[in-house]
């Protein structure tokens, strides 16, 4: 294993390129690892994604709405990572309050995908993908309200776990959409990516809707064996318009499952097609409710006072946010707005209960699901700023979940024709991320995908 | 019926409550892509869901999470203020409001 | 022809409920901390914090509902109610929207038993802090102490008549949550407040009128001066033809007037929608049933209660049983054996004026159930005159000193020896010959001046009945 000041070299030597991180205080590392580390995750790096709440340190969700933020308490992960002996690493680079799939609305510019610098890393955990599969840190944390770690780990060819809603606490992260919202590892490979898990997990009485479990040590679901295992393969997600390259990747990777010893069935979610809808009313709504507080009396940016109150919020709003905030602002009001609740808003509710009950069908045919992480590779930084709806496509296979809550693990399994990695999406049942480490943990450990380095 | 649910002056009045203000080629801008983004979700009225219940939470079956009624300490007033653009005293400051 | 004009009046009752910490969080409610220093990133509304229920709050909150004779709800949900403005941290209060804790309730009032007014809602909400806007010249300042402190929104129909009525339910409401221990009810530190909805309609008319909502109301008085000349308001303006607003008008206490808040076109579309981070809370039917069990007595069956078991008339028991510590008081002096008709009169009297102007309640001003009874039985044996014991009364309050060692130590007890008055009446009547001739010839006014003078002679300890009768005996 490397060293800490080894990693700290590394983000000196490629952080130029790769612009992951946007806070790191040096010093507070040295410090941190001067004292006697003991724990689950002795000494290990792990950098924060600047959604998360770390005490006296810069937390901006990459908004000029929150400059100079730093929140007076630690985020319930970012506690649970002192406790077990981490190093916080930083705070990296994400969209606009996660509101994004390429890092793209970030207020700090975009982050670089490792395997082609002139590509987004996805999102909205870009930076934190980036990080680790640049070498720059061993795990991150990042947050998944629609896509938004496994997305960038399909990306930049790296791990990335969205826990079951609830399995991990939301207090300190700042929330984009409360209902939907889950944080989760991205790690170079599954067994850090379950030690990582195992660390955050657990019930905080200061978050209503975590889960009350025992204290799971995910690190035990680590087999290599797949044996019995029924695999679904959903039809509506192999479809024309993915990539060749990434459909061909996956293919070969359920084979490799089924070499193992995995069963597959066919089967179907016929509401999946519906889910990019169903998301884009339901998180758009929450975020604009959620980022009402950001309003200049508090802290954070605050505009122009000398013409009262009412322009002080709307100056401060509007010089604070960025486009693709206002855009999903002004969506997520228009469907609360009187007159448009029940045909969008309770409408979206309703087809959330459907989206839910196709998977809770599923699951009695088959213990996990595969499907392609996204629909292509790494786009173009550029390509797609201009068109938000085709932006809000590139999620269309990771937003099932977050709206079921059921959890999703993105690995890599393999390339495409130019050299970009591609995800393979395993969805499990609630609170059975057991099952989809085993699963993935075989893949892996019977590839070698998760071993192949960027070229910086 | 679909194009004109979010047409300029409907996103005029939308921005208005959000405390947000547009310039008119934002206003153009923004009207336009939020017409496309509701005219592809409006795809969810094929979808007959007169007889399915309203999911507000993603894992059901939590419920009833009270906290009991003691008292923890508190931030401090300089720990609650420390952000603040305006700190009067151990007060935040805004614009006078006339009522 | 002249056309008579009826008010409709609905009330809006906010009432912060009496728990040691925040609905949401674990800050302190305590009333007239430092600024911001009863806060914390959940009441402050920063970001990624998150809400947790107060169990209390919620316990409080069905007991209320039941003491209203509300429904109750199978699963409470909370909702987000948006809006914008600097008291407000997250710029959306955590409310309920469509279902409330509690619907469907009543309150029967006392003054006729007939009247029932319908309560529409009960629901659960966080407080909002306070802004002050005199102490700086250009800044308004906050303070978010009182942000997230429970309250409870109690909504009735437009049902009231008038605002005798409005004044009558707010009293019966505010003695059931005292009864409840749900809240202190102290409207100057804001724990109960008072918006109204008003309209004026032509008699026989089943529309409602256009209405007015009513804010700013300090006290029930101010509610019953606010209601009186809105209602007067909205006449004139029918009857002359005019037409009246939808608006929000503010009481001025100053002025004894309203006027004009924000009209209508400004009102808000609060977006409401389902609080994501709060979970359903079920309320078991077994549950509400235990709660019911072990809800206190309420005042409308205490009333029925102490007309049975008194003799006192329907106004004293109505006026006895409003306060709770009152009617607990009167109890327990009862208890002690001090018959009923007494400690009303003593309470509903002297006791009561005394409170009222030493700006006193019941249980910091002294007095015990146990001083009033030995002070009732004193009077009752001849030991002290009635008037003594007004004395005494206030004595005892003040110095905590039983009725018995204040007459002792003061030597007040009542001269009831026969003998000793006598002689006293012998003095008086050689030293006043021209009063003992005047009654004599009929002037029985000559009476009342020598009882006077013996009275005078003992320092008033004389007992004033004994003395009367023994001075006809003497005089013949």
């Amino acid at each position: 294993m490397k060293t800490y000041n080894e990693y700290l070299k590394r983000i000196d030597e490629v952080d130029g390129r790769i612009r992951a991180f946007v806070h790191i205080d040096r010093e507070a590392i040295h410090e941190e690892a001067r004292r006697a580390k003991q724990g689950f995750l002795a000494g290990v790096p792990v950098a924060i994604k600047d959604n998360l709440c770390v005490r006296g340190e810069p937390t901006t969700c990459a908004s000029r709405i929150l400059a100079g933020f730093r929140p007076p308490y630690d985020a319930k992960v970012v506690e649970k990572l002192r406790a077990s002996g981490a190093l916080l690493f930083g705070k990296v680079n994400m969209d606009e309050f996660a509101f994004g799939s390429s890092c793209e609305t970030s207020c700090y510019g975009p982050t670089r995908n490792p395997w082609d610098t002139g590509r987004i890393p996805g999102g909205s955990s870009g930076g934190s993908a980036a990080a680790v599969s640049s070498g720059e840190v061993p795990m991150a944390l990042g947050s998944d309200t629609g896509g938004s770690i496994r997305q960038p780990a399909a990306l930049c060819g790296v791990v990335g776990l969205k826990p079951t809603y609830g399995v991990v606490s939301r207090y300190g992260l700042i929330a984009f959409a409360s209902s939907l919202d889950q944080i989760g590892p991205i790690t170079k490979n599954v067994a850090d990516a379950a030690r990582l898990l195992t660390v955050i997990a657990g019930h905080d009485e200061r978050d209503s809707t975590s889960v009350e479990r025992k204290g799971t040590d995910y690190t035990k679901a680590l087999i290599k064996d797949v044996r019995g295992l029924t695999i679904g393969i959903p039809k509506e997600y192999f479809i024309a318009g993915i990539d060749p390259d990434v459909d061909r990747a996956v293919k070969k990777a359920i084979q490799c499952l089924r070499d193992c010893g995995a069963h597959t069935v066919d089967i179907s979610l016929p509401h999946s097609r519906y889910a990019v809808s169903c998301y884009y009313i339901i998180a758009p709504a929450e975020a604009s409710s959620n980022l009402g507080r950001y309003d200049g009396v508090q802290y954070g940016l605050r505009g122009d006072e000398s013409r009262g109150m009412i322009d002080m919020y709307s100056d401060t709003r509007t010089r604070g946010f960025g486009a693709e905030a206002k855009r999903r602002i002004l969506l997520g009001t228009f469907s609360l707005s009187s007159g448009y609740y029940d045909a969008y808003y309770l409408k979206a509710l309703k087809v959330r209960t459907k989206i839910t009950e196709d998977f809770t069908n599923a699951f009695k045919q088959c213990d996990v699901i595969i499907t392609p992480t996204t629909p292509t590779a790494a786009f173009k930084i550029g390509e797609r700023v201009n068109d938000p709806l085709r932006m809000y496509l590139s999620d269309i296979f990771t937003i099932p979940a977050n709206l079921a809550g059921i959890p999703g693990i993105s690995v890599p399994c393999g390339f495409t024709g130019e050299h970009l990695p591609v995800g393979m999406q395993i969805l499990g049942k609630h609170f059975d991320e057991e099952t989809l480490f085993r699963a993935a943990y075989t893949f892996e450990q019977n590839t070698d995908h998760h071993l192949k380095e960027p070229p910086l | 019926m679909t194009n004109e649910k979010l047409n300029e002056q409907v996103v005029r009045g939308v921005a208005k409550l959000s405390r947000l203000n547009l310039s008119d080629d934002e206003l153009r801008m923004f009207a336009g892509q939020l017409a496309d983004i509701i005219r592809y979700i409006d795809d969810l009225n094929r979808l007959d869901t007169a007889q399915t219940e309203p999911t507000s939470h993603a894992v059901s079956g939590i419920k009833d999470v009270f906290r009991e009624d003691t008292v923890k300490p508190s931030l401090s007033p300089d720990e609650a203020l420390t952000n603040a653009p305006k700190r009067i005293g151990d007060f935040f400051g805004v614009p006078k409001i006339i009522e | 022809m002249t056309v008579a004009y009826e008010p409709v009046i609905g009330l809006e009752v906010h009432v912060q409920l009496a728990t040691d910490s925040k609905i949401f969080c674990s800050c302190s409610t305590k009333f007239g901390l430092t600024p911001n220093s009863a806060v914390c990133p959940v009441c402050l509304g920063f970001p990624g914090s998150l809400p947790v229920l107060n169990r209390k709050a919620f316990q409080c909150a069905l007991k209320v509902a039941l003491g209203l004779n509300c429904r109750v709800q199978e699963i409470v949900k909370f909702d987000r109610k948006n809006y914008y403005y600097p008291d407000l941290p997250k710029n959306y209060q955590i409310s309920q929207y469509d279902k409330p804790i509690a619907y469907d309730g009543s309150v029967r009032l006392m003054s006729d038993p007939s009247r029932v007014i319908a309560v529409r809602r009960v629901h659960l909400e966080e407080d909002a802090g306070k802004l002050m806007h005199d102490q700086d010249k250009t800044y308004s300042l906050v303070d978010y102490n009182r942000a997230g402190t429970p309250l409870l929104e109690i909504v009735t129909e437009p049902v009231i008549r008038s605002p005798d009525e409005a004044y009558e339910y707010l009293a019966i409401l505010k003695s059931i949550l005292l009864y409840l221990e749900v809240s202190d009810c102290n409207m100057e530190e804001g724990s109960l407040r008072c918006d109204a909805n008003i309209s004026v309609r032509a008699c026989g008319e089943t529309k409602l009128g256009v209405k007015a909502e009513l804010k700013n109301m300090n006290s029930f008085k101010a509610v019953k001066a606010g209601l009186a000349y809105e209602i007067k308001r909205q006449t004139d303006l029918l009857e002359s033809g005019g037409k009246v607003s939808q608006e929000t008008r503010l009481w001025d206490a100053d002025s004894a007037s309203t006027r004009t808040m924000r009209s209508k076109e400004e009102a808000h579309d609060y977006r409401y929608f389902p609080e994501p981070d709060l979970v359903p809370f079920h309320v078991p039917r077994e549950y509400l049933e235990s709660v019911r069990k072990d809800l206190p007595e309420l005042p409308a069956a205490r009333k029925d209660r102490l007309l049975a078991s008194t003799d006192l008339s329907e106004r004293e028991v109505s006026v006895l049983i409003m306060e709770k510590k009152i009617a607990d008081f009167f109890e327990a002096a009862v208890r002690l054996g001090a018959p009923a008709k007494a400690v009303s009169n003593w309470l509903l009297g002297d006791i009561m004026a005394d409170l009222n102007g030493k700006g006193l309640t019941i249980d910091n001003y002294g007095l015990t159930p146990f001083m009033l009874a030995e002070l009732i039985g004193l009077i009752s044996s001849g030991t002290i005159s009635g008037r003594m014991a007004k004395e005494i009364l206030k004595e005892a309050a003040q110095t905590k000193l039983t009725p018995k060692e204040l007459v002792e130590k003061k030597g007040l007890r009542q001269i009831s020896d026969q003998g000793e008055i006598v002689s006293i009446i012998d003095t008086v009547i050689a030293g006043n010959e021209k009063s003992v001739t005047d009654y004599r010839n009929g002037k029985t006014n000559a009476l009342m001046f020598l009882v006077g003078q013996v009275m005078k002679h003992s320092k008033g300890k004389a007992n004033p009945d004994i003395v009367n009768r023994l001075l006809r005996d003497r005089l013949g």
